[in-house]
Parts: structure tokens; sequence; C-alpha cells
């Protein structure tokens, strides 16, 4: 038993070939060009990606969300925490549009008005989301999980007669790349690890090349260096991107973390750098408190 | 479990290859038979019998609507218990063509209505029943009606996003629902009796060796041209994001496909594929009647396939003849246990064989290729 846990820990060395933020970020940035023949004009003349207005939704009367206000910034890194039950998961339901709430507002920019519209349309509009548990195409190569996931025509006669073009293949192969499967892209999906399938995952939305990510406890069943190319690839993407993420690793969130938000029973609590945060009395009483 | 999975994915992947080796088989087999038949005095122990030509025709209808349920089901992971519906139409639409042929021969001899309207007393053809007498005119009907039908209910269901046990059940309820309908004489269907006494079909005699022939060839063609045309489409990037429908939908739907059409337009597809082999069913057997349209039928159907294997397209093919097949012997010499017979074959392949016959086969080939 613990030959090939030995193996499995040299494997995940190599993994990300250690990126240096720099080298990550270079590497995405000409990848842009989803962007440039897409229909993203986003207006972010505010400054503010994302405005989240009053948001209230109950499950059978229990309110998951109670009156929530957040406004996340053009190209920051947030980090959204809460204890179990706290309203995250729900919140990133609302805007992917797979919960429909009873009030609030939610706008993607200035203009555009996510409630109302589909989950396919959220995400042609270049909002990724990477689930909790980590949902990759289990009987589909690497190669073809991202191939899916990449931006394009998602229409049905596209697909039955596009070819990919070059480039496309290039972007792939970078994407592979960065998440270190470049030598798994012919290995099925359901053969690679847990923590493998979560960086598929985070390649299947690199992929996408979304303006706005909301990655859902993206370490979760990650060994410690895994976590901390996580933390690097995260920060490297934030600027051209805007990040958020829910996570519960609060040393992880500590690594990476500009802006912190705190709910607390479907509202926030608090926001401010961790530094704030973690003197915040309020918090301190519901969340932090626990932990320590 | 990983490995589970790998074995899984492979197999579906490697089964893919096999379809030239059961192309050649198919024609081969074909051939073979038809020339026998034509060729061979009939007193020969090669002589193929008129009767085994007609059952083999049988059997191929039968494989090429378990390769449509193998497309939605196998693929998509749809299971329609009602695609007899679709067969059952394709049958009708063949049917009021070849009704349309006897013309002044019926037991009546009315010049134009089929027997059992002038049974009926009815004094004009129903506005349903014209431009039937045109061959070209009813084939179109074959692939646009069931379509029509596959389109409406599907389109209802899917954005609707009923799936799973939901979806059987209603599907099912469409397939009784029809076959009621049909049952009723003022549905100008020929009711319960369906359409039968068919004479000939483009000016060829269906009684006669060589029209039995060439539409058994014609049922080998038809399953072919669907067997490439599926394999075509389920490759192409289409196929896989309908594997990936089938495996996580909302995970589809959130990477920006719109999952609904894809699965009302696979059905559509999956639809026509039924009504074709219905509407090849009908010459061959000489008869349609609502007993088409029972839920039965379906759920048989579903069987065939799971016995032959999913998600391969020609697991589902071996599957409908080798039940068909023990439907045959079995029925002759026991008719009332055949029901019985066939709920524990359905129940022994889903515990023993859960990719069925041909999953058993090539996982087991797999292996032996990792080992050696």
């Amino acid at each position: 038993m613990a030959k090939p846990k030995k193996r499995v820990k040299k494997d995940d060395m190599n993994i990300f070939k250690s990126p240096k933020i720099e080298q990550v970020r270079r590497a995405v940035s000409p990848l842009n060009y989803a962007r440039n023949n897409s229909e993203l004009a986003v207006d972010v003349s505010h400054n503010v990606i994302l405005y989240v207005e009053s948001l209230s939704v109950s499950f059978d009367g229990f309110k998951a969300l109670d009156d929530l206000n957040l406004y996340i910034n053009n190209g920051e890194l947030r980090c959204l925490i809460g204890a179990n039950g706290a309203g995250k998961t729900t919140l990133m339901d609302v805007i992917t549009g797979k919960t429909h709430p009873d009030k609030g507002h939610i706008y993607f920019g200035q203009t555009i008005d996510l409630l109302g519209k589909t989950e396919t349309e959220i995400a042609q509009l270049g909002i990724g989301r990477k689930f909790q548990k980590p949902t990759v195409f289990e009987n589909q190569t690497v190669f073809s999980n991202l191939e899916l996931a990449m931006r394009g025509d998602k229409g049905i006669l596209h697909a039955l007669f596009s070819k990919l073009r070059s480039e496309d293949l290039d972007w792939i192969k970078e994407v592979t790349g960065i998440i270190g499967l470049d030598s798994k892209e012919n290995l099925l999906a359901g053969a690679l690890s847990h923590g493998q399938k979560q960086w598929l995952e985070i390649g299947m939305l690199l992929i996408a090349d979304p303006r706005l990510m909301l990655i859902d406890e993206p370490v979760a069943g990650m060994t410690a260096s895994e976590t901390e190319r996580t933390a690097e690839l995260l920060i490297s993407l934030a600027g051209d991107r805007t990040v958020v993420v829910v996570e519960h690793d609060m040393d992880f969130v500590r690594s990476i973390a500009r802006t912190v938000t705190v709910l607390h029973q479907g509202s926030v609590i608090a926001e401010g750098s961790m530094s704030d945060i973690q003197s915040n009395p309020a918090v301190v009483e519901v969340y932090l408190g626990e932990e320590q | 479990m990983i490995k589970h999975y790998r074995d899984e994915g492979r197999a579906e992947y490697f089964f893919q290859k096999n379809g030239r080796a059961f192309l050649i088989i198919l024609f081969g087999v074909v051939i073979y038979a038809s020339c026998c038949n034509l060729f061979i005095p009939d007193d020969s122990i090669f002589y193929v019998s008129t009767y085994t030509i007609t059952l083999l025709g049988k059997y191929l209808c039968f494989a090429l609507l378990a390769l449509s349920v193998d497309v939605v089901w196998g693929y998509c992971g749809i299971l329609s218990l009602g695609h007899g519906a679709f067969f059952a139409l394709g049958g009708y639409t063949m049917g009021m063509y070849l009704m349309r042929q006897i013309g002044e021969r019926g037991v009546y001899g009315h010049p134009v209505l089929p027997d059992f309207m002038v049974f009926l007393n009815w004094k004009e053809l129903p506005w349903f029943w014209y431009g039937f007498d045109s061959f070209g005119f009813a084939m179109l009907m074959t692939l646009v009606v069931p379509s029509v039908l596959a389109f409406v209910f599907g389109w209802l269901a899917f954005r609707s996003r009923v799936t799973g046990v939901y979806l059987s059940i209603i599907t099912q309820a469409l397939t009784y629902a029809l076959m009621l309908a049909f049952f009723r004489n003022e549905m100008g269907f020929g009711g319960n009796n369906g359409l039968t006494d068919f004479k000939d079909i483009l000016g060829f005699d269906l009684q006669s060796d060589r029209t039995r022939v060439v539409l058994f060839c014609l049922s080998a063609i038809a399953l072919a041209i669907a067997y490439l045309l599926s394999q075509l489409i389920l490759q192409s990037r289409y196929g896989r994001v309908v594997v990936a429908i089938r495996d996580a939908e909302a995970r589809t739907r959130s990477i920006g496909f719109k999952t609904e059409n894809y699965k009302v337009s696979l059905f559509v597809y999956s639809a026509a594929l039924a009504a074709i082999a219905g509407a090849l069913y009908v010459p061959q057997v000489g008869i349609i009647n609502p007993g088409e349209f029972s839920p039965l039928n379906s759920i048989e159907i579903v069987v065939w396939v799971s016995v032959g294997g999913r998600a391969t397209l020609y697991g589902a093919v071996v599957g409908a003849i080798l039940v068909n097949y023990a439907k045959t012997k079995f029925t002759a010499e026991f008719p009332d246990e055949w029901l019985y017979a066939l709920g524990l074959l359905f129940v022994g392949t889903t515990i023993f064989l859960p990719k069925g016959l041909m999953g058993f086969f090539d996982v087991k080939k797999w292996r032996n290729q990792r080992r050696g």
C-alpha cells in the first residue's frame, strides 16, 4: 500500500511544473483570442462587474439568502467564506441561473440583467463555474472534456459539422499544459485521481475563457503542493478575469485573498482584508471562533 | 472504482471499430440467403425458403428499431418506452399506401375506398387518406408524421426537463394513448383489424419470392445506412455532447449547451429510424394493426437493446435478432411462457451482464489484450 502512494505523490510533483505566476499569466493572456470573436461586451465603466442587490432565496420557508448585497470589482480576486449553510453555494446557483431568487437583482456589468436568463445564456455571456464536487465527463477523454468546454458556437449544426481549427488545438494543448495533464489528454477523465479531476475542471473553466469565474471549493481533496499551485493559478488569473472563490480552507484563503466577504445565514456580515476580517468581532463570533 | 470507469469507457470506444465486421456479416448473410432463395431449386438442401427470408427481413426491421432505441437510450440516456409508437406510425403510413394500391381488387370492389370504409358505410375518403396513392408522398409521410410527433413530444418533455423514469412513463402513456385511438373505427385506420390484404407494392406482387427478397435486401440496406449514419453522428462532436448529456446533464448545460435542443433533435432522428423500420416491416408481414402500439412491444425493444448491449449500435442489432429468434422458437413450443422467459432474460441481463452480450465479449477481449 505504501508504494503506490509514493508514486502518486511523485506524479503530483510533476503536475504543474511549478508555474511561476508570470509564466501562467503569459500563457493565458494571448488566449483571449476567444474574447475577440465573442459577444462579450460587458460594460464595466464603473469598474464593477457583478452587482448583487437585496437578493433573497428561500427553500420551503428556510431563508438560504436573506437580502444579500454584494459587489464584485472588475478583475479582482474575491473570497467568500462562511459556515455550512451560510448560502455560498446558493449564491453561486443564483448567479449562474440554476436557482431562481424570490427577489433581488443581479447585474453583470452595468447593463446585463442575469435574472431571467437561462443557465446556457449565462454561461455564454462569459460566466464560468467550477462546482463544489468535481463533475467531469467520466466516459470521455481529458481532451474531449476540454474541447466540449471550449468557448464557441454550441449549436447543434455546428457540433455536427465542425472540425477543430488549429488554433483550437493549440489552445487545448496550452490548457492541458497549465493544468498539468498534457501527458494524459487521451486518458478517460474517469480514470483521473480526485485532485486531477479538480484540475481538469479548472481547465474546463479556463478553456472557456470566461470573464467571471465562480470557483466553489477548488482545493478540497488536494495535497498541500497541489493547493499551493492552485493558489498561484488563481492569483495569476485575476486581473484579466474576475475570480470569486468559495473556500473552507482558511490557510488557502489567507494565501490568495485580497478581499474577503463573510456570509452568515444568507447575508453579508463583513467584508475587507483578511486581517480586518479576523479582527472583526462579529466574524470571530460566528465563524472563525468555531475554528480556533 | 476508477478501474471500473476505465473499463467501461474503453469498451465503449473500442466497440466502434467492430462495426465493419458487423456490416460484412450482415451483407454476407443477406446475399447468401437471397441467392439461395432465388437461384437454388426448392428441393435442394441449400434452398432457403421464402418463409425464412420474410422472417429474416422481419428481424432486420426489428434490428433497425432496436438501433433507433439504442441511439437515444444508450448514448443519451433517454429511456423511451414508447418507440413502438413511431414504428407503428411508420407502418401505418406504408399500410395506407398499400391499401390504396388494392384499388378495385378489394372484396367490395370499390374503386377508391378501402374495404373497411365501405363496410363502415363511408361515402368518401377522409382527408388524411388523400395523397397516399402516391408512393413518394406516403414515404414522405413515413418520415414526417413520426418526426413531427417526436418533435412536439420531445419539445414539451425536454424543455420542461422531464427526465428519467418520469419520461419513460409518459412515453409509455403516449404509445398507449395512440393504441386506444387507433382501435377506434372512427379514427379511419381500420380499427382493431388494422390494414391488411395488401396486393402489391409499386406494381410488384407482394406474394412473389422476388419481391420478398427485394424487401429483405432493402431492410438490410436501410439497417446498414442507419448504422453508418448513426455512427457518423455519434462520433462527431454532437455525439460527444450527447454522451455528456447522458453522464452529467447539468454540467453540460453549465458549459453552455442547450441540452434540450440536442435531446429533441436526437429523439426526432431516432423516431424517424423507427418509422422507417415500421414502413419496411409492414409489406413483409402483410398487416399493421393497433396491437403494434401496445406498451409491451415498446418494452420488448428495450429488452433487445439491453441484452445486446447499450451504446454500441451493433449490440442492439445482435440483441434484437437473438431475442426475436428465441421468441420464434420459444413461442412455437410454449406459447404461454414467452413473457416469463422475456422477463427472466431482462432481469438476468441486468444483473449478470450490465453491458449486455457485446459488453461481456468485448471487455474480456480487451483485458486479454492487456495481459498479453
